[in-house]
């Protein structure tokens, strides 16, 4: 069964994340952060930051909520229970703080398929409260047996 | 700060994620698929068993390319494509090596993480400022 490239170009609502200093404590030390400007709020300061530092990969914390919305559209007939992630960019632009509220849109990228394979690329990019942009991700999503 | 220059790696980063990390992980990122927390589950659908996340492996390969650079804001593009499967309480090693350096005060440096000899994060491509 073909892939169905319908929704190629389909862009979504904006998502907003308030960014809270204890979501980025907690996510520094899941991944074993070492730079203390995510951690101590005083380094942070002493940087020049406003507050603590996210750290680059955070990124997929304020963006997974807009990327689930289009794994799950039904326009996309995606497989999600045959789907494996397959590859993923990020490219950062302006820093994250705690205290910022970041807007993300998802959009899909591109749908295509080969060797039986179907490729759900989706994009999201991120800007904070300024309106500079913070993160541009690429979500690539391979989906077996389409 | 370690010295980049092309054809030189970036110091190696090893890290061990114990029994609980993929729970602390999953409420950390709040990618709560059960084939990470759920050892029962993951086998019913034909794992070995709970898998790491693949975006904690893309972290732990991301702070490889920061700690080189010298400071967590200095990571500009990280592009990995994701194989395999990594597993708790199994090493991960990350190793890189410098490709160029930009004429924009950037570093292009070549990436991956490997797990018992197999690598789980490959032809990643990163650039951090220096």
């Amino acid at each position: 069964m073909p892939v169905n490239t319908k929704a190629i170009g389909k862009t979504y609502e904006p998502v907003t994340y308030a960014v809270g200093r204890e979501k980025i404590r907690e996510y520094a030390r899941a991944v074993g952060e070492t730079d203390p400007v995510c951690m101590d709020l005083d380094a942070a300061r002493a940087a020049g930051y406003a507050d603590l530092l996210a750290p680059p990969m955070f990124a997929v914390v304020y963006s997974a909520p807009a990327v689930g919305p289009p794994i799950f559209d039904p326009e996309i007939e995606l497989n999600f229970a045959m789907m494996v992630h397959g590859g993923q960019e990020f490219e950062w632009g302006e820093p994250v703080v705690a205290g910022d509220e970041i807007s993300i849109t998802a959009s899909v990228k591109d749908i295509s398929e080969a060797d039986g394979r179907g490729y759900y690329v989706f994009e999201s990019i991120s800007t904070n409260q300024r309106g500079e942009q913070v993160c541009r991700g690429t979500w690539t999503n391979i989906v077996r047996g389409v | 700060m370690a010295e980049l220059k092309p054809g030189e790696q970036i110091p190696e980063l090893r890290a061990t994620p114990d029994k609980y990390l993929t729970v602390r992980y999953a409420g950390a990122s709040g990618d709560f698929n059960p084939i990470h927390i759920d050892e029962e589950f993951a086998k019913a659908v034909g794992l070995p068993g709970r898998i790491l996340h693949g975006l904690w492996t893309m972290a732990l390969l991301a702070r490889a390319q920061t700690e080189a650079a010298g400071g967590a804001a200095r990571l500009k593009r990280l592009k990995v494509q994701f194989r395999g499967m990594g597993l708790p309480e199994h090493e991960v090693v990350v190793t890189g090596t410098v490709r160029e350096l930009t004429d924009h005060g950037t570093a292009l440096i070549d990436t991956v993480a490997e797990q018992d000899g197999n690598q789980i994060i490959r032809n990643a491509e990163a650039e951090i400022e220096i």
